[in-house]
C-alpha cells in the first residue's frame, strides 16, 4: 500500500480536493431545491398553486347574471345571447366582489357597436356588418336598436 | 333468543339508525363548507377550439387578455393576438398578413371588398402543446406541462435565458419587461380550475373561442371534432398542439 | 428604440418575434468555446499524436484555452433575466435540455480535463517556484502544488503518464464541448436556420479552425514581445493542421448550403431572401469570400509555392486574423441570422445592438479583450518556456 502511494500523494490530495467539492455539490443540493420538486414532474410543485392563485379580473356573465337577472333574461331573447356582459362593458369582477367599490361606465355606442360591426372585408359575410355613414348616416346606434336586444325597436 | 341478546340488538340498532345519517350528516355540513369541490387535475384535459368562420376581429380577446394576465400594452408583446390574412386569387404561397397591434385596437380596413383575394381572422396563442417543445428544452424546469393539459411557467424560477422563445415554433413566448422572465398565455390556468372559462373566450362575442374539456364526455368538443374538418398549427412539427382550428385555410401559417 | 424597430419589420412577424431574443452576448458564447476546444485539440496533436513539431506551443495552447474558458461563461451571465438563479442548472437540470447538461460539459472539461492536465505539466515548475519564491508568491505556489514537494523522476513519470491519459479522454471532451453547442442549436426544430443534423459538426470544425488560428498567433505574438525567435517548423505544420482543418469545415458548410437549395423546404425562400438582403455583408462577404476563401487560398499558396520565411510568417499572420473575424462572422449569422427572419416566413426583423448596456456592443468588447488579460496573467503566473536569450533575427 505504501509503495503503491509512494509518489502519488499529490493525486491523492488533487482526488481529496474532487471529493470534497462533490460533497459540497450534494449538500448545496438538499438546501437550496425547492420543496416539492419534481412531484408531478420536472418543475416546483408550488408553481402550480402560484399560477392558480392570481387575481380574477373577469367576472363571468354567470357572475352577472346572479345579481342582474331581468338583464341577463332580456339578453337571452335576442340576438346578442351569446355576448357575454363584459365582453361590452369592460372587466368587471372588482364590481361583482363589491358593486360600490367599482361602478362600470356605460359603453359609447358609437365606439363600441363599430369595433364588432364596422364592415371589413375579412369579416365571415354572414355576420352583420354595415358602412356607418351609408346605414345611419353617422347617428347614434340607440336611435334603432337596444343594446341587448338589438333585433328589437327600443322602448326609450 | 334470551332478553339480554334481543336487548343488544335492540341497542345496536338504535345506535346505527342515529349514528349513521349523524356521520352524512357531519360529511355533508364539512364538505359544504368548501363551497365548491376541490379541483382535481386528473378529472381534465384542457384544450381550446377557434373557429375562424366566426372570427369577427374585433380585438375584444386581446384586450380581455391584457386586462386579465397584465400583460404589458407596450411594445408588443401578446399573450393572444389576431391575424389578419388577405389571400391573392384564394390561394397564395405568400399571403398579405398582419397583426396590428395584434388586434388590440381592431382592424383599419385597407382591403376593397370583391379584389378577388380571400379574407379572414386568424386568432393565435399558445397551443399548450402535449409533446411541448418548448418544456423541452428549458434548463431548469421553469416551464412545464401540467397533468391537467396546460403549459405554465414559474415565474420564481424562470433564469430568463429565452431558450423556450426560441424552441416555440408558434411565436407564443415573450420576455415580461417587469419580471425578466418569460411569459406566455397560460390558459387562465387560475380561472379554469375554478370553474370560469378563459377571458379571451369570456370576452369573444361569437363563440369563436371557446374552451374544451378533453376529458369531460358530456362537452360538446368531442362531436365537434367528430363532424367538422379540424386543423391544428403547423402539425409536421410534432408538437400535440391542443388549440384545434375549425375552417382553418392552409394558407395559415 | 421599440419604434425603430416596428419600422424596420419588413413582412409579417409573430409579434413576439419582433424584437431578438439572444444578442451579440449569445454569439460571443459559441466563439470563446469554439476557440478553447480548437485550442486543445492542437495542443493533443503534440501530446497524443507525437507532432514534435508543435511542442513549443503545447504549453501556450493550454493556457489560451484556459484563459478563454474562464470567460465563457460571463456573457451568458449578463445575457439571462435572473443571473443569481443560474445555479438552478446545476441543481435541478433538465435532462432532456442541451443547454442544461452542457452545464456539466462545460464543468467536467473545465476541472477534470483542462485543469487538471495544466496542473500536471506545470507542477514540477511548481513546485520549484515553491521553493524558490519568497512573500505571497511563496504562499501561492505551495497552494498550487496542493502542499506535496515530491518531484522525483518517478512521481514526474506518473504525472506524465495520468496527463497523457487526461489528454486522450480530453480529445472526445474537447469534441463534445463544442459539438454540444452546436448541438443547441441544431436541435431546435423550430428555427430551420438553425435545424440540422451537421450543425454540431461544422460547430466542431470551425472550432478547430479558429482555436488553430489563435494559438499560431498568440504564438507569434509572444515570441514577438518576448524576443524569442519564432520556430518556423512548428508555425510551418500548425498552418498545415489549419488548411485542412479549414478544407473539412468549407466541405460541410458548402455540403449544407447545396443541400438546402437543392431540397428548397418550405423554408428556403424566406432564407434565401435573409441571406440575400440582411446578412449579405457578414455571410456572403465576411464569413464566405474574406473569412474562408481567402485564407484557404492563402494557405494552400504557401503550401503549392516556396516562400521566404517572412513571407510565410506574414501571410500565417493575415491568414490567422481573417480566419478569426471569419469565424466570428459564421456565429454572428448563426446566432443573429437564425432570429431575422420570422417563423411565419413571411417577414424579416433587425438587430438593433446598443453601445453600452448589459448586451451591447461595449460589454461584447471588454469580454473578448478579458481573456486576453487572463492570459497575460496566467503566463507570468505559468511561463510556457524558459526564457531564452534575445537571438539574432
Amino acid at each position: 500500500m505504501q509503495k503503491f502511494f509512494k509518489d502519488k500523494e499529490h493525486l491523492v490530495r488533487m482526488a481529496a480536493l474532487f471529493a470534497a467539492g462533490f460533497v459540497l455539490f450534494v449538500v448545496a443540493r438538499a438546501v437550496l431545491v425547492p420543496k416539492g420538486f419534481g412531484l408531478y414532474g420536472h418543475y416546483r410543485a408550488g408553481a402550480l398553486a402560484d399560477n392558480k392563485a392570481r387575481p380574477v379580473v373577469h367576472a363571468g356573465r354567470a357572475i352577472c347574471g346572479d345579481c342582474h337577472t331581468d338583464k341577463r333574461d332580456e339578453l337571452a331573447t335576442g340576438k346578442h345571447a351569446g355576448v357575454g356582459c363584459e365582453a361590452c362593458h369592460g372587466p368587471l369582477a372588482r364590481h361583482a366582489e363589491d358593486p360600490s367599490t367599482l361602478k362600470p361606465a356605460r359603453p359609447e355606442p358609437k365606439t363600441l357597436c363599430v369595433r364588432c360591426h364596422l364592415a371589413n372585408v375579412a369579416k365571415p359575410k354572414k355576420f352583420p356588418q354595415i358602412e356607418p355613414k351609408a346605414h345611419y348616416d353617422g347617428g347614434d346606434c340607440h336611435g334603432c336598436h337596444a343594446s341587448h336586444v338589438p333585433n328589437k325597436e327600443p322602448t326609450s | 333468543m334470551t332478553s339480554d341478546r334481543r336487548d343488544f340488538l335492540l341497542t345496536a340498532g338504535k345506535l346505527l339508525i342515529v349514528t349513521a345519517p349523524a356521520a352524512a350528516y357531519l360529511e355533508a355540513a364539512e364538505s359544504g363548507q368548501a363551497m365548491e369541490p376541490a379541483y382535481k387535475m386528473a378529472d381534465h384535459y384542457w384544450g381550446m377550439i377557434v373557429d375562424i368562420s366566426k372570427c369577427i376581429g374585433c380585438g375584444n380577446c386581446v384586450r380581455a387578455d391584457k386586462a386579465e394576465n397584465n400583460v404589458p400594452l407596450e411594445p408588443f408583446f401578446f399573450r393572444t393576438w389576431v391575424e389578419r390574412y388577405h389571400v391573392e386569387g384564394g390561394w397564395s404561397e405568400h399571403p398579405e398578413v398582419d397583426s396590428p397591434n395584434g388586434g388590440y385596437d381592431g382592424f383599419p380596413e385597407k382591403y376593397a371588398a370583391g379584389d378577388g383575394a380571400k379574407s379572414f381572422f386568424v386568432p393565435k396563442l399558445c397551443n399548450q402543446c402535449a409533446h411541448s417543445p418548448c418544456t423541452q428544452v428549458c434548463p431548469v424546469g421553469a416551464t412545464f406541462e401540467t397533468p391537467d393539459g396546460a403549459v405554465l411557467v414559474d415565474k420564481t424560477y424562470c433564469l430568463g435565458c429565452r431558450y423556450c422563445i426560441q424552441a416555440c415554433p408558434y411565436g407564443c413566448r415573450y420576455i415580461h419587461p417587469a419580471t425578466n422572465t418569460v411569459d406566455k398565455c397560460n390558459l387562465c390556468y387560475h380561472r379554469i380550475t375554478k370553474g370560469l372559462t378563459t377571458a379571451c373566450c369570456e370576452a369573444c362575442p361569437t363563440g369563436a373561442r371557446r374552451l374544451v374539456d378533453l376529458k369531460d364526455p358530456k362537452d360538446p368538443v368531442h362531436e365537434l371534432l367528430r363532424t367538422h374538418m379540424v386543423q391544428i398549427l403547423k402539425p409536421h412539427m410534432a408538437t400535440g398542439a391542443k388549440v384545434y382550428y375549425n375552417n382553418l385555410d392552409g394558407t395559415v401559417r | 428604440m421599440e419604434e425603430a424597430l416596428l419600422s424596420a419589420v419588413q413582412g409579417y412577424m409573430y409579434p413576439n418575434e419582433i424584437e431578438l431574443q439572444w444578442s451579440i452576448l449569445i454569439v460571443l458564447y459559441p466563439f470563446t468555446t469554439g476557440l478553447v476546444a480548437g485550442a486543445f485539440i492542437l495542443a493533443s496533436l503534440e501530446r497524443v499524436f507525437n507532432v514534435q513539431a508543435v511542442k513549443p506551443t503545447y504549453r501556450l495552447a493550454l493556457l489560451t484555452a484556459l484563459a478563454f474558458l474562464l470567460v465563457a461563461p460571463l456573457p451568458l451571465q449578463l445575457h439571462l433575466g435572473h443571473p443569481e438563479r443560474s445555479y438552478e442548472m446545476y441543481l435541478t437540470p433538465h435532462t432532456t435540455s442541451a443547454m442544461a447538461m452542457f452545464g456539466f460539459v462545460y464543468l467536467w472539461y473545465l476541472m477534470a480535463v483542462l485543469l487538471l492536465e495544466i496542473w500536471l505539466d506545470y507542477r514540477k515548475e511548481i513546485v520549484l517556484m515553491a521553493r524558490s519564491g519568497t512573500g505571497w508568491k511563496k504562499t501561492l505556489y505551495r497552494v498550487l502544488s496542493l502542499g506535496v514537494d515530491d518531484i522525483s523522476e518517478s512521481a514526474l513519470k506518473v504525472d506524465d503518464r495520468i496527463g497523457r491519459f487526461i489528454t486522450v479522454v480530453g480529445i472526445p471532451s474537447a469534441f463534445l464541448l463544442h459539438g454540444y453547442v452546436g448541438f443547441i442549436f441544431g436541435s431546435v426544430k423550430a428555427n430551420p436556420w438553425w435545424s440540422t443534423p451537421v450543425m454540431p459538426i461544422v460547430f466542431l470544425f470551425s472550432a478547430i479552425v479558429s482555436g488553430i488560428a489563435l494559438v499560431l498567433l498568440m504564438y507569434m505574438a509572444v515570441c514577438f514581445f518576448k524576443g524569442i525567435e519564432i520556430d518556423i517548423p512548428c508555425v510551418d505544420t500548425i498552418a498545415r493542421y489549419l488548411l485542412y482543418a479549414f478544407l473539412i469545415d468549407f466541405s460541410i458548410e458548402m455540403l449544407d448550403l447545396i443541400h438546402r437549395i437543392y431540397e428548397a423546404d418550405e423554408s428556403f425562400q424566406s432564407l434565401d431572401f435573409m441571406v440575400r438582403t440582411r446578412l449579405y455583408t457578414s455571410q456572403i462577404l465576411i464569413q464566405i469570400i474574406f473569412g474562408t476563401i481567402i485564407p484557404i487560398g492563402l494557405l494552400a499558396f504557401t503550401q503549392l509555392v516556396k516562400l521566404t520565411e517572412t513571407a510565410r510568417k506574414g501571410i500565417y499572420v493575415l491568414a490567422g486574423v481573417l480566419t478569426l473575424v471569419g469565424i466570428f462572422a459564421m456565429r454572428w449569422n448563426v446566432v443573429i441570422g437564425g432570429q431575422l427572419f420570422s417563423k411565419s416566413f413571411l417577414g424579416y426583423t433587425t438587430y438593433k445592438m446598443a453601445f453600452a448596456t448589459r448586451e451591447g456592443l461595449l460589454p461584447a468588447i471588454l469580454l473578448l479583450l478579458l481573456p486576453f488579460g487572463i492570459l497575460w496573467g496566467l503566463l507570468k503566473l505559468l511561463p510556457p518556456w524558459e526564457d531564452k536569450p534575445e537571438t539574432a533575427a
